[in-house]
This record gives structure tokens, sequence and C-alpha cells, in this order.
């Protein structure tokens, strides 16, 4: 074959290869965002006519009635209030005793080092088990307290690897001359590493954070009797399920209120308050995450 | 300058030595080290060692009561209750098939992602995409078993394209043959972009004057894709092949709790909510602890055996 028609046949190949990528991308783009922008045009449509069907990308009778009945929730309102104060308050702690942890592995003249780092690493695979765990939170008097959601998964080992794979990439010789001047562990840890790590402190907050406002199970398991420590995520949870056994039947109109809202465009509404956050948010903060996975799976 | 660093050097040398020296010395002047780990260690050992001596509950007939110390020892009548049990061996095939399935799907559908992704030449177009194929793994399983719910009900959008096509409708949660390819495609939408990230930024690592030198014989893109960019991923995909064979049994919670139904209980349950039927609700917690310990036991396995696989054929591997 001569080299021109062989080119000529590469070129053919990669015009079909280029449809078809076209074709690919497109569908992926549509099935990822159609649920969603499906869920925000339900979330402000009306009750009775969207168990009609037929919604797609815009309400067919607008109202923010939805909004209103899912805000007007008491428990709503605690959950939420909860749900931001464990999405602060965990990512705190967890990016400081996380930090200090992975600073004091990643010393090298640390002459435990080893033993701590396989102490940790071995917590990655074995874990105890749903029961054990309950027992122990129970004999804790960590079951039916706030601090359930934030004390016990505060260190992991993961997010402490990261942390401790990007300090040992840190000269050591700005250590050496900060110890020369007469720092110790704490000054350097504090005015010499710590600056030189935000990036990686923001995915690791970024990863706690999405966890802490995702979470809840937690909710449901250590205080299902305590409704003042309810969560968005668990209260979205009972509406799901009411939704599933109600199923979009049109005789389950709540028309308690004389308003026309139904459990599924009061859920569409309490979805979209739940996931806005994150997804107004995660945009901007695209590199942290790159960053953080590019360490954590390529490491070691 | 050039003679201060080469004296610390020299201070390094005599401070670590090789080997660490156990002196009062060296403690001394790693004091701020040792506490600080020590605390850390008293807080690992409380939250994730003490529940593993928790184990010991699997063996007894546990009463809170009684507590660990008193209660009665039964051997291993537990686990035999549990391997006579048909819907614990059910719930183990549930939890392998569909662990099984999604890492298939999932793995899969995030190298083919990638490479395609890698292939959409202009830069705007690319950042869009990738930025909109993130968004799902923000979103919590309860957002998507709820938009799965809707989208597959008698009147979502599934069987409106159905329907569209000239189909018949299909109720999607009352058979029992659809349930596990929609979990493992729900995992495929939450999380193929999310998993994409590692293999982009592999690929963006591949040094461009092979693709140069592939073009200039001849290569069309798709050969460069078989000969260059798949080769040069390897190690990568090894890797977190690796990783996530050892998460196999953990893939079977949040979707089968949450979509699961009686009709089609049979192929959703799986080995954690086996645990959370007899542990929790039952509250029987040594039979719902025996089965946690066959999960832990059986991951540990996997990952040794994948372990020692990856060594054989000279690959990275993660201990």
């Amino acid at each position: 074959m001569s080299r021109k028609s062989k080119l000529n046949k590469a070129r053919g190949w990669d015009l079909a290869f280029v449809i078809f990528n076209g074709i690919f991308m497109t569908l992926f783009v549509i099935i990822t965002l159609y649920p969603v922008i499906n869920t925000i045009a339900i979330s402000f449509n009306d009750g009775i006519d969207a168990v009609k069907g037929g919604i797609h990308l815009w309400p067919r009778i607008f109202t923010v009635k939805n909004y209103a009945t899912v805000l007007g929730k008491q428990n709503i309102k605690t959950a939420a209030v909860v749900t931001v104060a464990r999405t602060v308050i965990g990512s705190i702690l967890a990016l400081v005793t996380n930090a200090l942890l992975a600073y004091v592995v990643s010393r090298k003249r640390f002459m435990f080092k080893s033993q701590v780092s396989l102490f940790w690493v071995i917590t990655m695979y074995v874990n105890g088990g749903l029961v054990p765990v309950l027992l122990l939170y129970k004999s804790l008097h960590l079951t039916n307290t706030f601090w359930v959601y934030v004390i016990p998964g505060m260190i992991s080992a993961f997010n402490m690897l990261v942390m401790r794979t990007y300090m040992q990439g840190i000269p050591d010789s700005l250590e050496e001359s900060a110890q020369l001047d007469g720092a110790g562990d704490f000054t350097i840890f504090t005015k010499i590493i710590s600056p030189l790590c935000l990036p990686v402190y923001a995915t690791v907050t970024l990863f706690v954070a999405v966890y802490q406002w995702n979470s809840w199970f937690d909710a449901m398991l250590y205080n299902r009797m305590k409704d003042e420590y309810t969560t968005l995520q668990y209260e979205l949870m009972k509406l799901l399920s009411s939704v599933m056994q109600q199923g979009g039947n049109a005789n389950n109109v709540n028309t308690t209120s004389g308003s026309r809202v139904t459990p599924v465009t009061v859920r569409s509404a309490a979805t979209v308050v739940t996931m806005l956050p994150i997804i107004c948010l995660y945009p901007f903060l695209q590199r942290y995450f790159v960053t953080g996975l590019t360490i954590g799976g390529v490491k070691e | 300058m050039s003679q201060q660093t080469g004296k610390t050097k020299k201070n390094k040398a005599a401070v670590n030595g090789g080997t660490p020296q156990y002196t009062l010395a060296e403690f001394k002047r790693q004091s701020f080290l040792i506490v600080t780990s020590a605390i850390f260690l008293v807080y690992g050992l409380i939250f994730y060692y003490i529940p593993l001596g928790g184990w010991v509950m699997a063996f007894q007939k546990y009463k809170p009561k009684t507590g660990l110390l008193h209660s009665k020892w039964v051997g291993l009548a537990k686990f035999k209750f549990l391997f006579d049990d048909d819907k614990f061996i059910r719930v183990i095939r549930n939890t392998l098939a569909m662990g099984v399935l999604n890492l298939i799907a999932t793995f899969i559908m995030a190298i083919v992602f990638a490479i395609l992704l890698n292939e959409v030449r202009t830069t705007l177009v690319k950042k869009g995409i990738q930025t909109i194929s993130y968004m799902p793994h923000f979103l919590s399983w309860i957002i998507v078993t709820g938009i799965l719910h809707d989208a597959l009900s008698a009147n979502g959008v599934v069987n409106e394209v159905i329907q569209f096509f000239g189909g018949t409708p299909i109720v999607f949660f009352g058979e029992t043959k659809y349930f596990w390819p929609i979990v493992a495609f729900a995992n495929v939408w939450k999380e193929t972009g999310w998993n994409a990230i590692i293999y982009l930024a592999a690929i963006t690592a591949i040094d461009p004057c092979l693709y140069e030198a592939a073009s200039i014989d001849g290569a069309g893109r798709l050969s460069k894709i078989i000969h260059i960019t798949l080769p040069s991923i390897r190690p990568t995909i090894m890797i977190l092949l690796l990783i996530n064979v050892g998460n196999v049994l953990n893939a079977g919670f949040e979707v089968q709790y949450l979509l699961g139904n009686d009709v089609i209980k049979s192929v959703s349950d799986t080995i954690d909510i086996y645990v959370l039927n007899w542990g929790i609700s039952q509250s029987d917690f040594s039979l719902g602890t025996a089965a946690g310990i066959f999960k832990s036991v059986v991951s540990i396995i996997l990952i040794v055996i994948a372990n020692g696989m990856a060594k054989r054929a000279g690959e990275e591997r993660l201990f």
C-alpha cells in the first residue's frame, strides 16, 4: 500500500472516530444533566399537575409552593442547621487532626514513623463492623448526641496519607534551617510546613465536607430518636421512602392545607435545596480535588 | 552558602545515623512527635481497634446485660447458623454479583470516558464536559436513588423513551432481573467522571513526542489510542484495579437499601443489609457480628490475592 493511500485511510477512520466521539459525549452530557434539570423543573411545578407526568426541562404550571412547604417544615430547618454545623465542625476537626498526624509521620527523623504509619494503614483494611461499632458508641455515650457525627470518623488513614505524601515532597532544607534558628516542631508545623500545604489542606477539607454534607446513615442509626439532631439527607430519605410507598398516586395529594403539593413535588424541592450548595460550589474547587486524587491514587 | 548546607547535611547524618538511636536525649528531642502520635494512638485504639475486640461476640451468645466477659460461649454456632441459612448464602451471592458487576462496569466506563474525553480537541468543550462529569459524584446516594426511582417509574423518562420507540412500558422495580443492571448503571452514572480524573492525569503525563512520531508513520487516532495511550496508562489501571478488588464487598449497601422492596428482596439484599437486619433490628448482636466478620475476612483475602497476582505479574502493588 502506498504511503498516501494509507494516510487517506487513516483520515477516513479519524473522521468516523470524531463523529462517534461527538455522539458519545453528547449522550453522556444529556444523561448526566437531564435528571438534575428534570428534578428542578418538577420542584417548580404544581403538585397535582405533576402527577400526570410529561414534565421535562421546564415546569408546566409554575409555582413556588413546594419550596414554601419544604422550608416551612420545622424539622427541615433543624436539619439544615445540624447539617451546616456538622459540615463546618467536622471539616475543621478533621483538617487539624489529620494535618498534625501527617506532619508527625512525614518527619524523616521521627524514630517511630514506620510503626505509627503501619498502625494507621491497618485501619484502612480492617474494621470492626456495624454491631461492635454501635455498641462502642453506646458505651462512650456518643449515640443520641451531635458528636457522633464528627468525632468517630475524624482521622481517616486515607486523608492522612494524602497529606503525608504531600508533606514528604517539601524539601528538608526548609525544616533544617528553621531548626538551626531554634524552632521547635510546633513552630515548624504551623509556620513552615502548613503554609506550603494549603492546596492539600483544601483537598482534604473538601473531601470531608462533602462526606459530612451527604451522610444520612449515621443520623438514622445513632440519632433516630433525636429530632434535634436530624440531617438534611436523612429528612430527604424519609421523604423518598414516603414517595416510594405512596407512589406518584393522585389519591395521595396533600389536601390538608388546601395546597396543591404532592410528596413527589415536595421531595423534588427538598432535593434541590440539598444539592444546590454543592452543585454551585464544586466547579470552583476542581483543581483541589484533582490534585488530591492524583496524589492519593498514584502514591506508593 | 554551600558550606552551610554541607554542615547541615553532616548534622543530620549525625542525628539520624542511618538507624534510629533510642537514647534519652533523642527521646527528648522528639518529644513533640512522640506525644502527638501517642495521643492519636489512643484515639485510634478506641475507634478502630476496640471494635475489633468486639469480634469475640460472634463466638458468644452475647447479651448486653452480661457483657463481653460473662456471656455464654457458643463456639462456632453462630457461623454454623449463618451457613445453614439460605438467606445468608443468597446475600453473599447478591453482594458478590453486584460488586463484580459494578467493578467491571465503572472501571471500563471510566477508562473509556477518559480516553475519549482526551480526544476532544477544543479545550473549552473538554473542560465543560469534564466539569459536568464530576457533578453526580457530589450528590448523595439518597438524591441519586430518588432520581433513579423517578426516571424508572411508570411514567418516568425511560418508559417514555421505550414507548416512543414502540415498546411496552417496563415495571423496573417489580421484576428481579432488572435490579443488578440498575445498580451497576447507578454506579456508572455517579462515578464515571470522578474515576476518570486519575486516568486523565496519567494521560496528560504521556510524552507528546510519541504521538507525533506515530502521526508521521501514518497512525490514525484509534491506533494511537491502542498503541500509545492504553499501554502508557497501564500501571495506573493496574493499581486502581487492585484497590477496587479489595472493595468489591463494600459495593452494596445504600442503593440496595434504598431501592429494594419486598418483591425483589431476593436479589437486592446484601451482606450489609443482612447485618443491619439481624444485628440492629433483631438485636442479635452475635449473629450480626459474625456476618460482619465474614465480610471483613473475605475482603482481606481478596486484597491479598490481588496483591499477590500483581506481584507475580511484575506490576505495581499496594504492599
